[in-house]
């Protein structure tokens, strides 16, 4: 496989559509009319994929909050999952680690497959699920307890041997934070700055040697120089880990994520319902240089959303 | 006034209205006489919140001047006698309470906060199950303590469990009692941890019980510790359910949690208070000194507790 | 990467990447288990509670007619002459209960407008917790200084007042009022501070005075909670048993409303029946129940009513 290939060819394209259903009485959610583009380039069949999404859809209750999602997320790459607010981004992401089953009325249908396998089968234990896959909260969320005991409370909790102070050592370093906490690691958490807190959470995520990082909106409560330094971070990570974002922000899709998705809002006109849906997927340049669904150039020169 | 019958919208409304209703009803009146109409009400309700603090001042002072001449050593080291009153003591009723208050810690702070952990953490409140559990706790919450002395004496001292009038048919009974009061605040403390603690814990591939034991409870438990200590000073003078299961007796040997024949605090009181002697009445001034002196210290020491270790989220 | 690196990698960490549990995890299973168990207890206490009144109550009833039980008007179950009419403490109960709110009511209801409308912070800090200390001290403490001090010192001020004796339900009923005092001034006080300041701010801009604001806008606005508190108070006064025991008697066997003499509720029945000497299975050790079983459903009655009138409260706020 080499870059050569790629240039020559064409990329392939596959287009899905969908048949617009009636919310029936039926067992499944009802899916709306779009025309999803995925495109595939002949490469990305020989990459690994982490998550392959088929037609996910989620509702809490009666309300459908996201439909119809399929897409793939890579091995070793940063996926940005962009959009308005509604579309549905988060409640994508928190179904990859199973943290939607924490909320009583939510349902999921459709499949997501981890490494091949199903993510929501019935001997799958959810505690497992987030020992690989990790996540980082929008807004930073450390324990009430000393930055060491933060850091430490994964690798304890799931039983993992070792000398527990160069495992945190090591999780500060790789989140970039070691130098400025290693004289005090005793300190409350509550007592860094919100990017240090946001990197904390980053350590105590990487301390349990995970497989994938969920990053819900992680930066929307930082500043700008904290943001760009988890930025500089998170291409750092992308070497060892898998990473999905979601962000409100284009401009850090742009410039982090390999790949982005495009997710927006789509109103039923006969029952006035609003739900998520994903509209295009495709490497982060195209999207933002060649899209070619019209809501998604709408979206990035700012006409909307 | 109409009650509320609709929406919380529409009463709010309706309130609303009648607050405009009257204040302009006052719009025109002369302004000195409603001075003076609020004055006078003022003087009221402060005379009316007097009447609250004197009693409760009262009720300290007295108690305190009537047991003066019995606050001496004996009262602690000596044991109850009506021979000699004016040595007799509380040494045995101490030893009582204090037995049977040991046995209601060790009752309530398991199955309290055990309760209060699965109904904020595990039950699914659409399951009717858990709704008849709380249904029930809140029930439980208003029932007279004596109605708990006579499941003492039906079902602990007699009946199905019968282990006789003993130390520990009291103390079970007792926590039978202020259980409601501990998982109230056991649930108000797990309730006032942030959820995002709980996904944070959960997201790092923690099992619920690790999320629950190692990160909830440690930050909740000032807020139960504070519970627990106001039903222990609740406990502590609670003579009424005492009195069904067999603390009566004018106990002079030291008390053990399966042996009968056990006095306590507060019914040694009552039961000093109820004689003609005046030292003995005396006595039971001293003696109720003692139990106000703990729920005192009790009371201070949550309120101390709550000021000093309240996590602001 | 090329294609074998992507094979090779991938191959290695399939391992480690399952999904199913590494272990059966039973330690979780059995704590939740134990933790239903520790909830469900308090609806294993209501059937214990429930069935130690019943089955007493039973027996006693195959003995006693309803009829007599419900209407008859001398309660003398201990006496040769045994007349089983329960309606002389109920009554005793319901004139502590009415002398106890006729005390509590306006000086709770003034206590909770004064610490909800008018205290500034430093007051309010001070003066709540020490109202919710009178709940606190214990019982007998209060029946107590009710039978020693009390009685004797408002014989002595009032002899014009028909007192019958050393005992007096009337002071035993005052004593009872300040004890649940705390109970109606901080729910109301609760009830009141939960009114939405917009509505206050609103009457005053329209040039309403404070005493109008506080009596014609925010008290009738809390109204639900404040007769829920009232009623949790009666709930309360119902239950007590100390305080009428020491400072109002052993009553008289027949029914009557004075209270300035000695009355016998049904908790001082209960409390003073237990401690004496009487055989299990007989009819005086089954009155005991019975007697409860009356209690108890007064008490229930009364709660059910204040936690209907508690969630209205909520509603229309919250």
């Amino acid at each position: 496989m080499t870059e050569e290939a790629t240039k020559e060819r064409r990329p392939a394209v596959e287009h899905s559509d969908h048949a617009v259903e009636d919310g029936g009485a039926g067992e499944g959610h009802p899916t709306i009319s779009l025309r999803t583009e995925v495109r595939q380039h002949e490469t990305d069949e020989l990459r690994e994929k982490v998550f392959e999404l088929k037609e996910l859809s989620v509702s809490y209750g009666d309300t459908l909050a996201v439909s119809g999602v399929t897409m793939d997320i890579f091995h070793r790459e940063i996926t940005a999952l962009i959009g308005p607010s509604g579309c549905g981004k988060s409640t994508v992401i928190r179904c990859l680690n199973r943290m939607n089953d924490l909320i009583p009325s939510a349902r999921v249908g459709g499949g997501v497959l981890y490494h091949g396998q199903d993510l929501y089968g019935s001997k799958v234990d959810p505690v497992q699920v987030r020992k690989l896959i990790g996540m980082v909260f929008q807004k930073p969320n450390p324990f009430p307890k000393s930055i060491y005991d933060n850091v430490a409370f994964g690798p304890r909790a799931i039983g993992i041997k070792g000398n527990m102070d160069e495992i945190v050592e090591r999780a500060l370093h790789r989140a970039a934070l070691w130098d400025e906490v290693k004289d005090r690691l005793k300190d409350n958490a509550y007592g860094l700055s919100g990017g240090q807190q946001q990197r904390l959470c980053i350590a105590r995520c990487i301390a349990v040697d995970p497989d994938v990082i969920l990053m819900d909106e992680p930066c929307s409560a930082l500043d700008p120089i904290s943001t760009a330094r988890i930025e500089d971070l998170m291409l750092e990570l992308k070497e060892q880990y898998s990473i999905v974002i979601v962000t409100h922000n284009m401009q850090q899709a742009a410039r982090t994520a390999d790949r982005t998705a495009f997710l927006t809002v789509v109103s039923d006109e006969f029952s006035g319902s609003r739900t998520g849906a994903l509209v295009e997927f495709d490497r982060t340049e195209t999207i933002f240089s060649n899209p070619s669904d019209q809501r998604t150039e709408n979206y990035i020169t700012g006409r909307f959303g | 006034m109409a009650a509320p019958e609709t929406t919380p919208g529409a009463a709010r409304t309706q309130l609303a209205v009648a607050g405009a209703r009257a204040a302009t009803e006052g719009m025109f009146t002369a302004s000195s006489r409603d001075r003076a109409r609020g004055a006078v009400f003022l003087a009221l309700l402060l005379f009316g919140l007097a009447i609250a603090l004197t009693g409760l001042a009262a009720i300290f002072v007295w108690t305190l001047v009537r047991a003066w001449p019995r606050l001496d050593l004996d009262l602690i080291t000596n044991g109850p006698s009506t021979l000699r009153p004016e040595t007799a003591g509380f040494h045995t009723a101490i030893l009582g309470s204090a037995y049977i208050i040991a046995g209601v810690i060790a009752l309530i702070v398991p199955l309290g906060v055990g309760a209060a952990v699965y109904l904020e953490e595990y039950a699914d409140n659409t399951r009717w199950w858990n709704r008849l559990i709380e249904l029930n706790i809140q029930n439980l919450a208003a029932v007279p303590s004596i109605v708990f002395g006579i499941l003492g004496l039906g079902f602990i001292v007699r009946g199905p469990i019968s282990i006789g009038f003993v130390p520990a048919a009291a103390s079970l009974t007792i926590a039978l009692l202020v259980l409601p009061t501990v998982i109230l605040a056991a649930r108000e403390a797990i309730r006032a941890v942030p959820p995002s603690i709980r996904e944070g814990a959960l997201a790092l591939g923690a099992t619920p019980w690790q999320a629950i034991s190692r990160q909830v409870l440690p930050a909740a438990a000032p807020g139960i510790l504070t519970g627990v200590i106001l039903a222990v000073s609740r406990a502590i003078g609670e003579a009424a359910p005492l009195l069904l299961v067999g603390a009566v007796t004018f106990a002079t040997f030291d008390p053990s949690y399966f042996e009968s024949g056990y006095t306590t605090l507060p019914t040694l009181v009552f039961n000093y208070a109820t004689r003609p002697q005046e030292e003995l009445r005396t006595l039971a001034a001293a003696g109720a000194i003692l139990m106000l002196a703990f729920v005192l210290v009790m009371n201070s020491f949550a309120i101390w507790l709550r000021n000093r270790f309240e996590q602001r989220w | 990467m090329t294609v074998s690196d992507i094979a090779v990698s991938s191959a290695g960490a399939q391992a480690r990447r399952s999904l199913e549990a590494a272990s059966p995890r039973y330690g979780e299973k059995a704590i939740r288990a134990f933790l239903f168990l520790c909830a469900v207890l308090s609806v294993a206490t209501t059937t214990a509670i429930v069935l130690s009144l019943l089955l007493p109550s039973i027996s006693f009833f195959e003995e006693v007619s309803i009829v007599e039980f419900l209407t008859g008007t001398r309660w003398a179950p201990a006496f040769a002459d045994a007349h089983f009419g329960v309606l002389p403490i109920v009554v005793g109960s319901l004139v502590i209960v009415v002398v106890g709110l006729l005390v509590a009511v306006p000086v709770g209801l003034a206590s909770a407008i004064y610490l909800s409308e008018y205290a500034p912070r430093r007051v309010r800090r001070v003066v709540k917790p020490s109202l919710e200390m009178l709940a606190g001290i214990p019982t007998v403490a209060i029946g107590l200084f009710a039978a020693l001090y009390l009685t004797p010192t408002l014989q002595d001020a009032l002899p014009f007042l028909p007192w019958e004796g050393r005992f007096s339900s009337a002071v035993a009923g005052v004593a009872v009022g300040l004890l649940i005092v705390p109970l109606i001034a901080s729910v109301s006080d609760d009830a009141m501070r939960s009114v939405p300041q917009g509505l206050r701010e609103g009457a005053h801009a329209l040039g309403a005075s404070k005493l109008r604001v506080s009596l014609r806008v925010v008290f009738p606005a809390a109204i639900s909670g404040i007769v829920a508190s009232i009623v949790l108070a009666m709930s309360r006064a119902i239950g007590e048993t100390m305080v009428v025991l020491m400072a109002a008697g052993a009553g008289t066997r027949d029914l009557t409303f004075n209270p300035w003499g000695s009355i016998q509720t049904v908790t001082a029945y209960i409390g003073s029946t237990a401690t004496g000497d009487i055989a299990t299975g007989t009819i005086q050790y089954d009155s005991i129940f019975a007697a409860g079983a009356v209690l108890f459903v007064l008490t229930f009655a009364v709660n059910m009513v204040a936690i209907r009138l508690v969630r209205r409260y909520r509603e229309v706020y919250e």
